[in-house]
């Protein structure tokens, strides 16, 4: 049943462009995989590992400024990309070692923090971000001869990468390094004491989420071929924290709902509903109250109730005279 | 040769005094018993010892290894195994996870990202012989918020034993439950071979004294008494500070 729901969503996914109907559609497609990948990547430290952060675009902005620089420069896109991804690493390990020291609020102030440092380099050091005025890049890749110009040829190369985004995801959620992840989260004083290394366990999770992160941003930079401390903000990195909560921490397909929900609403329903800022909100003061642990589960929870109900009660069995029971 | 020693240990909280010069002997095999009343310091000894608390001096050593500096981690490693007085379980994984976890701790394949956890048969089926040690394999797949506060208890020894620990640190392992959970927990802790050395916190001493063969009594943050069940219930010192006579 399973294998069969996936081949149904790939085959769904895969037809999204012939589909659609315009550009713009497809263009839109787009920017929920790529945000969903994002969302994928955030979900990992807030819903497996417990750690809420408010920095991660910070490192989504890392991949994309780095990209953007190293094409710029000069460099081909394989450079571009591995360079950005490496960059996007080592600034998460040097994240993830300053954030760590704290748990809870600590932590979150820390990632805040950290996020804002970032967003003021792309604001301030004009010479290497160019400042409000953000970095221009001219043309997508080509990899393996496909041309990514196109919205389609980009909308199918984001949606290979997501796949192996959720695929990655869902063999790290099954892994023993997944159940570690998990235990950090829910009893970190006992897994200390059953032999666990609960901060280099965070640590590791926090490099998996970052490389996601900056696949992400790079994906953003070649869909806007541009990049502007826009990106980096305090409310891009609340944004995704949005997408993930309201979709369901710690689930697989929650983060992917949550980013569907914020970029429909950001792109079509904004086009037809002037205050959809009002709208969202609304939606997500509604997740909050009917379902506080996301759409997904939410959902999930309601088909449980529903089915219960409708369901007749089992027949009780009578007892009778000679002991036996039944009809 | 002890199997954990401890040497003038001492812990303060600020001006608070815990555990002063501390001096304790365990040997292979024993069932020591450790009591004293509220606020004696005897949660803060196990602390120590198991390194969730760094002493302020004084040593620990486990089979004549200096364990002092040793993080806490590296000590479930060594063989300090734990239970807490407060249940400490995975409320929303099943049974058969948690004693997963318990026995993933102290195996490499814990950083494996890539292999899937449930098909580590060997593993699953180590953890279900864990659970039938402790008469819980017909609840293997239950969550734990889902089981009775006695059932949990066992859980907790479980996921100590699960470890083969040397040294086994069993914090107030009868606290809240009944008198038949109890007779199926005092079972269980005495059906555990000599080969683990078992130091016990307990305050229902018609249980405790039953088990014990070495008898520690703390108080203030001090031994004050330690021998045989009959020397300490003996002792004019222990009716004093801790049976209130």
């Amino acid at each position: 049943m399973k294998p069969f729901a996936i081949a149904i969503a790939v085959v769904i996914l895969g037809t999204v462009p012939l589909w659609v109907g315009g550009t713009y559609y497809v263009n839109v497609a787009s920017q929920i995989l790529l945000f969903g990948i994002f969302a994928l990547g955030v979900n990992v430290l807030v819903g497996y590992a417990g750690l809420v952060t408010l920095g991660h675009a910070g490192l989504f902005g890392i991949a994309a400024y780095t990209g953007a620089r190293l094409l710029t420069g000069g460099h081909g896109h394989v450079v571009a990309a591995a360079g950005a991804v490496v960059l996007t690493l080592v600034a998460a390990a040097v994240f993830a070692a300053l954030s760590l020291r704290g748990t809870g609020l600590g932590f979150v102030m820390i990632t805040v923090a950290l996020g804002q440092i970032v967003w003021g380099i792309a604001y301030r050091w004009i010479s290497i971000t160019n400042g409000d005025n953000g970095v221009s890049i001219t043309g997508r890749p080509s990899p393996l001869g496909l041309s990514l110009a196109s919205a389609a040829g980009f909308y199918w190369a984001t949606l290979s990468i997501f796949l192996v985004a959720v695929a990655s995801m869902a063999i790290f959620v099954a892994s023993p390094f997944g159940a570690s992840v998990r235990g950090t989260r829910d009893q970190p004083r006992r897994m200390n004491a059953l032999g666990y290394h609960v901060w280099m366990t965070r640590f590791l999770a926090f490099l998996f989420s970052a490389f996601w992160s900056g696949v992400a941003g790079l994906l953003f930079l070649y869909y806007n071929q541009f990049v502007s401390p826009q990106v980096v903000a305090l409310t891009a990195s609340a944004e995704v924290l949005l997408m993930v909560i309201s979709g369901g921490t710690g689930t697989l397909l929650g983060p992917i709902v949550g980013a569907t929900l914020v970029v429909v609403m950001k792109s079509v329903a904004s086009a037809y509903i002037e205050r959809w800022n009002f709208v969202l909100g609304a939606i997500f003061v509604a997740i909050v109250v009917f379902m506080p642990e996301g759409l997904v589960p939410g959902t999930a929870r309601l088909a449980r109730w529903v089915w219960a109900a409708r369901r007749p009660p089992a027949a009780t069995p009578v007892p009778v005279a000679d002991g036996k029971s039944g009809r | 040769m002890s199997a954990l020693a401890v040497r003038s240990l001492e812990k303060s909280f600020g001006g608070l005094r815990v555990t002063a010069a501390v001096n304790l002997a365990v040997e292979p095999g024993e069932r020591r018993l450790i009591i004293g009343p509220n606020g004696a310091g005897k949660t803060t000894l196990f602390n120590l010892v198991t390194g969730e608390l760094r002493p302020d001096g004084g040593s620990i050593t486990l089979f004549d290894r200096d364990i002092t500096r040793i993080p806490s981690r590296r000590r479930a490693h060594l063989g300090i195994g734990r239970t807490y007085q407060i249940i400490t379980l995975f409320p929303r994984e099943t049974l058969l996870r948690n004693i997963t976890l318990s026995l993933l701790g102290l195996s490499p394949l814990r950083w494996n990202p890539l292999v899937r956890l449930e098909r580590r048969a060997a593993l699953i089926a180590r953890a279900r012989e864990v659970l039938a040690r402790v008469g819980l394999d017909h609840l293997a797949d239950r969550p734990v918020a889902q089981t009775s506060y006695g059932e949990r208890r066992r859980v907790e020894v479980a996921m100590a034993l699960a470890q083969d620990p040397r040294v086994l640190l069993l914090d107030e392992p009868f606290a809240g439950l009944s008198i038949e959970e109890r007779r199926d927990v005092l079972r269980l802790v005495t059906a555990i071979p000599r080969a683990v050395t078992i130091v016990m916190i307990e305050h229902d001493m018609d249980v405790a004294l039953d088990f014990a063969e070495r008898i520690t009594v703390l108080h203030l943050g001090e031994v004050v008494v330690e021998g045989t069940r009959a020397e300490v219930v003996a002792h004019p010192r222990t009716r004093e500070i801790y049976l209130g006579e």
